[in-house]
């Protein structure tokens, strides 16, 4: 990966580094739920900051964190569908897998007793085994702190979306939770 | 209201980005459904422990240094030169220049830019399981889990009986390069040491400033630049490098 000598530009160079490079965390980490797979996840994310650097003389915003965010997320669908194409393909959910019945309607009863904490790896493991694109929605939400406008802009769907996916992703973790729970017993 | 619409709604509730007229809504229903308010206090615990626990991850290391590569530098060749002539002068310095080892050059009008990034890295450490690659209270674990990993291990001190508690150490990236980071507490709050090799030895006096609510002090010696950042207050940091410098002292002519 290297910049053309047109890039090559130190006072660009600065400012890029300045404004994009705090959030590289945020973007492995929101690639490592996307791509499920660390070595991808880096090529991605190194991806990701190189268009972004090519870009940015016409980035007016909005805030860095989503729209790094955005392009992410459109190297990681690339990477989706070169994995469709290759034999070991990862299945993923067709776009409009929104309409899959999947989320069993209504939760069941609550529990009574307090939810069991996890330890971190098993919060990433029952985050990581949601399907898309409710893995998306809730990282955004609840690791990346994102509000729903920031959500909706970086996926590219309205608000409405937003919400319902993040309901049917809390539903289905939730029912995870309560599984991983019982199984622990 | 229904329970399937306060279903999807009640998530606009806790994330706060309902408007008021449909949280008031919101609130009503759950009032009067058991079910719904259960429902709700079980989505805002599992929010809670994942808040809490460590579920983001670390960029490694190599993912930025390629980044970084790939950046225009902003160290210019003639600095890199100038350094070098720095080595062949400086008998102490020569030394090291025979090992291979590459210095940091500070320029004044680097010395914000890089007190900015200084802070960047002090917040970015204190994101969960940021802080510490390696973890310990002992001296004698944290310095030489630094060595092959930098061209200089930063100076590890003990500092618990001043009051300072020293809870391990990190590689972090300032200046477009790995630099060591020790770090402190003193009560709750997190003092990131950050430590860079420089070209010059000549000693400068500490220099306190604030830069996005945190204070900085700054400080070179024995051809080392030091960065103690912290959210404590002026006074207290200043204690903690005059502690430093002390036990410094202290360590040389023991
Ligand atoms: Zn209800």
């Amino acid at each position: 990966m290297v910049v053309k000598a047109s890039q090559d530009d130190p006072e660009k160079a600065r400012r890029f580094r300045e404004a994009a490079l705090p959030y590289l965390d945020d973007a492995y980490t929101l690639a490592r739920y996307l791509l499920r797979d660390a070595a991808d996840a880096e090529d991605a994310v190194q991806e990701c900051y190189l268009r972004a650097y090519k870009h940015f003389d016409s980035y007016r915003g909005p805030a860095m964190k989503p729209w790094l965010f955005a392009i992410l997320r459109n190297v990681c669908r690339a990477e989706y569908a070169r994995r469709k194409t290759a034999p070991t393909a990862v299945e993923e959910l067709p776009e409009g897998g929104d309409q899959t019945p999947m989320w069993n309607e209504a939760p069941e009863t609550p529990e009574k007793q307090m939810l069991r904490r996890f330890d971190g790896d098993t919060v990433r493991k029952l985050v990581a085994a949601l399907a898309e694109p409710f893995r998306e929605t809730f990282v955004l939400r609840e690791i990346q702190n994102l509000s729903y406008r920031e959500i909706a802009d970086v996926a590219a769907v309205p608000v409405g979306t937003v919400m319902s996916r993040l309901a049917r992703a809390r539903a289905m973790l939730r029912s995870a939770w309560l599984a991983e729970q019982e199984q622990a017993k | 209201m229904t329970c399937e619409e306060a279903e999807v709604l009640v998530h606009a509730l806790i994330d706060g980005e309902l408007d008021a007229g449909h949280a008031r809504e919101v609130e009503a229903h759950i009032e009067g459904c058991a079910h719904c308010a259960a429902l709700m206090k079980e989505y805002q615990e599992i929010r809670q422990a994942i808040a809490e626990s460590d579920v983001s991850y670390k960029a490694p290391l190599e993912l930025r240094r390629k980044i970084e590569k790939a950046l225009p530098q902003q160290q210019a060749a003639p600095s890199r030169r100038s350094v070098l002539r720095g080595f062949a002068m400086g008998s102490a310095v020569s030394a090291m220049a025979a090992t291979g080892l590459i210095a940091i050059v500070l320029r004044n009008d680097d010395e914000q830019r890089i007190e900015n990034e200084v802070v960047s890295a002090h917040l970015r450490s204190l994101q969960a399981g940021h802080l510490i690659d390696v973890v310990s209270t002992d001296q004698h674990t944290v310095k030489p889990w630094f060595n092959g990993k930098l061209d200089v291990s930063p100076p590890v001190i003990d500092l618990t009986a001043q009051g300072f508690t020293l809870i391990g150490g990190r590689l972090d990236y300032v200046n477009a390069r790995e630099i060591g980071a020790v770090v402190y507490k003193r009560r709750q709050h997190v003092i990131n040491l950050f430590v860079a090799q420089t070209a010059n030895t000549e000693r400068k006096p500490a220099k306190v400033s604030t830069l996005q609510g945190f204070n900085i002090r700054r400080w070179s010696d024995r051809g080392l630049n030091y960065w103690a950042v912290s959210d404590l207050g002026a006074d207290e940091l200043t204690e903690f490098g005059d502690k430093f410098e002390s036990a410094m002292r202290a360590n040389k002519e023991g």
